[in-house]
């Protein structure tokens, strides 16, 4: 019981990052159509500017943690969303028209491109950071197995959850959230009543970049190791998260990634850790051929 | 726009740039032991800043851009010409290793070229004439290469008795996969198959007791010529190739010998891809691409379509693995990791999706690549990354590819856009 809360809390916080990369997808997708592929990357590159701005602010003396960590973020968000908007007006926007695939095809050079880029820039050896914020609770003890929730594990879930709150509030209730609600159902007629599209689509990929910095910096925090490839697995999963919680459907992407954490978590507490990734492509694939909706999401119908 | 408006996007165009460059290129973290040392780049970034102002501003003075599916001047040359190119292109191949400057590297190398060629064909079935966007294909190419290095070892099978039996079960994979999941919208499809090429590899390096696991599958038997062995020694009851025609035993002699195994297999291929697009199903792919719905009306049936060209390409890159594992005699799960599904989809997509001699020459540009320096082997997938934007952007049917579309819209989408 006590393991099962352990790899529960696990689950839960990996699922909280999850959670965070697959908005980005879902809310691009639910817009125009698209996989982005290079959202992984996005992520990683998130993580790697949160690590690069960790070490820049040490080098000049900042090491109030508190004020470290809300720079970071800030800074990490900040050129992420640069990044973002980059990707989508080079790779993405001038193909709006062209064949289906095109974007998608676009989108994978994007990713190997930005790959290759941080690893010719930052090197192809795993980056490591020294723990910067440790300490814990002990939940309880039975039979001499220690439940504990890290002060990290608290902060991932509490940063998720207010981000959550204030990201859908923004859909809800601001006029860019109506904007992307009514190119959500319609480009044509949202340009026709005066709403400035390609400046929707940009600023939803800002916020999907924002997202996948935040997540990128606590993947860093928490595991305190990076390289260049994290994104491919990461934005896989994060992928398979919004499929799973119904692609288009915001709730239904944190749902599906509290899931794909959890899946995750207790395949490799319970089962075979080295087949944890087998079990989140298979979801994948079984979702897709047996429920392509998803949870939450509505089926897509196809028009002629 | 006049040049004060030019310069002006110059201007913004460097400035994000500069935001860009700042964070990774500015500064290079080293972590030697427990020891981390900050250094400042910005050198770099004003040169990357510079550039892609004078960039910008260059770019202003071309023509505006249209998203075109006129071909290329040269692809229509290209494909004027192609017959006597090919046959120039094949009696070269047939040559290659006899001329007087050729070495074991270079047949070596071709080998390589030759591998991705056939491999590039392969998928072109799929993603070139029946559209469907497959990010898994070295999964395929995985089962080959493992069935064939299996059987060989296992049941003694020569090269020749395993290639069938490689191909047909990397065939198998491909329906069984396909068979669920090819219903699916293309862009679905795309992530299932990567997710099934990851699968594919996860499998591999986990199941040790069949696969060696991360060490991979050493002492792969070799192919023989009619029962001639190309060794140094013969084994009991063999002859070797050297012996058998009164010449002294060269190790070159295997490498000409693989290479002209690869090169009738890549033209098989190439035979085989060529007259499938002339019968009714390969008519029926093509006509697939370009409507799935009017498709549906006229009565073909997509999944079955799908699941035969999808199985094609997979048989395909079942004989091409069954290759790989026998010229290095040794195969590990990280020869087939998405690098390679991704490298063999930018050829395809370079080359022009659907052109057998576009795939030819990516396939040339991408192998010798990195043989012409170091430094230029790591920019490789850097390019081949930007490349596939850039070709998506001005010439979304590829370089080589010629087939325009019979009719056209103009792009709706975009007029009420702008």
């Amino acid at each position: 019981m006590s393991y099962f809360l352990q790899q529960l809390i696990n689950g839960l916080t990996l699922g909280a990052i999850y959670g965070l990369i697959a908005i980005g997808y879902t809310m691009v997708y639910g817009i125009i159509g698209m996989i982005n592929f290079a959202h992984g990357d996005i992520y990683m590159i998130g993580a790697f500017i949160s690590l690069i701005t960790f070490f820049v602010l040490g080098a000049v003396g900042v090491t109030w943690v508190p004020l470290a960590l809300a720079l970071v973020l800030v800074s990490a968000m900040g050129f992420t969303a640069v990044y973002g908007w980059t990707v989508e007006r080079v790779a993405y926007r001038p193909l709006r028209g062209s064949f289906r695939l095109a974007p998608l095809i676009s989108a994978i050079g994007m990713s190997i491109f930005l790959q290759n880029y941080v690893q010719l820039l930052q090197g192809a050896r795993v980056k490591t950071l020294p723990p910067i914020i440790v300490g814990g609770y002990q939940l309880m003890e039975s039979n001499g197995f220690v439940v504990q929730i890290s002060h990290l594990q608290i902060i991932i879930m509490l940063v998720t959850v207010a981000l959550m709150a204030g990201f859908s509030f923004m859909i809800a209730a601001t006029p860019l959230g109506r904007a992307q609600r009514a190119c959500e159902q319609d480009l044509t007629m949202a340009a026709l009543l005066g709403i400035d599209v390609d400046r929707t689509i940009s600023a939803t990929f800002v916020i999907g970049a924002v997202l996948a910095a935040v997540a990128g910096t606590l993947v860093t925090l928490y595991y305190g190791a990076i390289d260049f490839f994290i994104g491919f697995l990461a934005g896989l999963k994060a992928f398979t998260a919004a499929v799973l919680g119904g692609i288009g459907s915001l709730p239904g992407a944190v749902l599906g990634g509290m899931l794909i954490g959890l899946i995750e978590s207790l395949w490799s507490g319970y089962f075979s850790a080295a087949y944890k990734d087998v079990a989140v492509f298979g979801i994948l694939i079984l979702v897709l051929v047996f429920r392509p909706a998803g949870l939450l999401g509505r089926p897509e119908v196809e028009k002629v | 726009m006049g040049a004060g408006a030019r310069a002006k996007d110059s201007a913004l165009a460097a400035f994000i740039a500069c935001v860009l460059a700042i964070p990774l290129v500015g500064f290079d973290i080293n972590t030697a032991g427990s020891l981390t040392i900050v250094e400042t780049r910005f050198g770099w970034v004003a040169i990357a800043v510079a550039g892609v102002f004078v960039g910008r501003l260059g770019l202003g003075f071309l023509p505006r851009r249209q998203l075109s599916f006129e071909p290329l001047g040269i692809a229509v040359f290209l494909n004027r010409n192609i017959r006597p190119l090919a046959w120039c292109g094949l009696a070269a191949a047939v040559i290659w290793p006899f001329l007087p400057f050729s070495s074991n590297y270079l047949v070596d190398l071709a080998t390589n070229v030759l591998i991705y060629i056939m491999l590039g064909w392969g998928l072109n079935v799929v993603v070139g004439l029946a559209g469907l966007l497959d990010l898994g294909y070295a999964a395929f190419y995985a089962v080959g290469a493992y069935s064939f290095a299996l059987f060989a070892q296992d049941f003694d099978l020569s090269f020749w008795q395993a290639l069938p039996i490689s191909g047909l079960l990397a065939a198998c994979a491909g329906v069984l996969l396909g068979f669920p999941v090819l219903r699916l919208r293309g862009d679905y499809l795309a992530i299932v198959t990567l997710g099934f090429g990851e699968i594919v590899r996860i499998i591999l390096r986990n199941w040790s007791s069949l696969t060696g696991g991360p060490n991979g599958i050493n002492n792969i038997p070799r192919p023989s010529l009619f029962g001639l062995v190309f060794a140094a020694g013969a084994p009991p009851g063999k002859t070797t190739f050297a012996q058998f025609f009164g010449i002294s035993f060269d190790p070159g002699h295997r490498l000409i010998f693989l290479y002209f195994v690869i090169l009738a297999l890549a033209l098989a291929t190439n035979f085989i891809t060529l007259r499938l697009r002339r019968l009714p199903i390969g008519r029926a792919w093509e006509a697939l691409r370009e409507d799935e719905i009017a498709c549906r009306a006229i009565g073909i049936n997509p999944t079955t379509v799908k699941l035969s060209a999808f199985g094609t390409g997979a048989l395909l890159a079942g004989f091409a693995g069954a290759f790989f594992a026998t010229r290095l005699g040794f195969i590990s799960p990280e020869s087939f990791t998405f690098q390679e599904s991704a490298t063999v989809v930018a050829i395809v997509v370079l080359g022009g999706r659907g052109s057998q001699l576009g795939v030819v020459l990516a396939a040339v540009v991408l192998v010798t690549l990195p043989e012409f320096g170091r430094e230029i082997g790591q920019f490789r997938m850097l390019f081949f990354g930007a490349a596939m934007v850039a070709i998506m952007i001005w010439r979304p049917r590829g370089l080589l590819a010629l087939r325009a579309p019979s009719i056209q819209i103009a792009e709706p989408a975009r007029e009420a856009a702008e």
